[in-house]
């Protein structure tokens, strides 16, 4: 692919990179990454991902823009209150970088659409905030082979965890299973300190920048766990769990199937 | 008996099973937390047989949600 001078330009401040050059810009532009949800997480990720010429960026999301969701969804803004908020991050890609081709799907990730909406797309970023969101994205990305970044927040932590699928702990070596209905606070009942989902999105988008360059070493078997309030970041350690429902030595899990939705409230 | 929490060496009665710990810790919803102990996932069932010793090494690892509603 060669750039166009308007192209060595706008990314020039990644060009003059050793580690990403001309080369590493084109492959920028020819990656596909697809982001399941257009809130907190989703919205940090695809603006850097739009900016840095990600060339085909996916956005799966059936919800519209609620006041609630503008204290830390950053995509959107107040005249998007009411629109669906695919058409509205898709508006605020497409300005920010022409060069992207933006798809949006306004619907929800389901086990009966996952393997067409994955097909198309190298790197999935998990920007959902639900239980049975979250362990459909990591089943769905373990059938379809699909590297993804796990992203959660509450009150005044976040977490991330990158998979590769079949190398690399994966969401179901952690968490075997959704915890029991009710059992878990959501962003709504518990609250969320709006700049977390910005640290974590952002973290997200990284590692799909990092892994359509092939630089660095991506965050696998390792759980990056932040605290807002002390200002601190660790490294929890992680392997592969061998009786893993999913990726493990006798998997219980050999189809995708919906999990059934927690009974706490999911918005 | 020393135990690293998290990253934060803690003192605690020695023999303690993890509900013991998790209660010990005011762990307030344990049905969220999945328990590594020295780099392995416990499977809940092996909860109440796993017997902390000093010098383990014990990461409580919570449910997260957060980002879109789907």
């Amino acid at each position: 692919m060669n750039l166009t001078d308007a192209q060595i330009e706008r990314y020039s401040r990644h060009i003059i990179l050793p580690e990403v050059g001309g080369k590493g810009q084109a492959r920028l532009l020819a990656g596909r990454v697809l982001i399941v949800g257009a809130g907190g997480l989703g919205s940090p990720a695809a603006l850097y991902l739009a900016a840095a010429g990600v060339g085909t960026i996916g956005l799966i999301d059936a919800d519209t823009v609620d006041l609630t969701n503008l204290q830390r969804q950053i995509i959107h803004a107040t005249p998007d209150l009411g629109r669906p908020k695919v058409d509205s991050a898709a508006d605020k890609m497409r300005a920010i970088n022409p060069d992207v081709r933006v798809i949006t799907r306004r619907e929800r990730l389901t086990a009966a659409n996952a393997q067409a909406v994955l097909k198309d797309y190298d790197f999935v970023i998990d920007g959902t905030d639900n239980f049975p969101s979250k362990f459909l994205v990591a089943d769905a990305c373990h059938f379809a082979h699909k590297p993804y970044s796990h992203a959660g927040i509450l009150r005044f932590d976040g977490q991330t965890i990158t998979v590769v699928p079949g190398e690399t702990a994966c969401y179901r070596c952690i968490f075997q299973a959704p915890p029991p209905a009710g059992a878990v606070p959501s962003c709504s009942q518990a609250g969320v300190l709006g700049v977390l989902a910005g640290v974590m999105g952002t973290l997200q988008a990284t590692e799909a920048v990092k892994f359509l360059l092939g630089q660095g070493e991506l965050l696998t078997n390792r759980l990056l766990v932040y605290n807002a309030l002390k200002t601190t970041f660790r490294n929890v350690p992680l392997k592969r769990n061998p009786s893993c429902p999913l990726c493990g030595a006798t998997p219980t899990i050999t189809e995708l199937k919906d999990e059934t939705p927690a009974t706490c409230d999911l918005k | 008996m020393k135990l690293t929490i998290n990253g934060e060496t803690k003192d605690l009665p020695d023999g303690l099973a993890i509900p013991a710990l998790l209660e010990h810790q005011k762990v307030k919803m344990p049905d969220m937390v999945s328990v590594e102990v020295n780099g392995e996932i416990l499977e809940r069932k092996q909860f109440e047989t796993t017997i902390l010793k000093d010098g383990d090494r014990v990461e409580f690892l919570y449910f997260m949600g957060g980002g879109a509603g789907l």
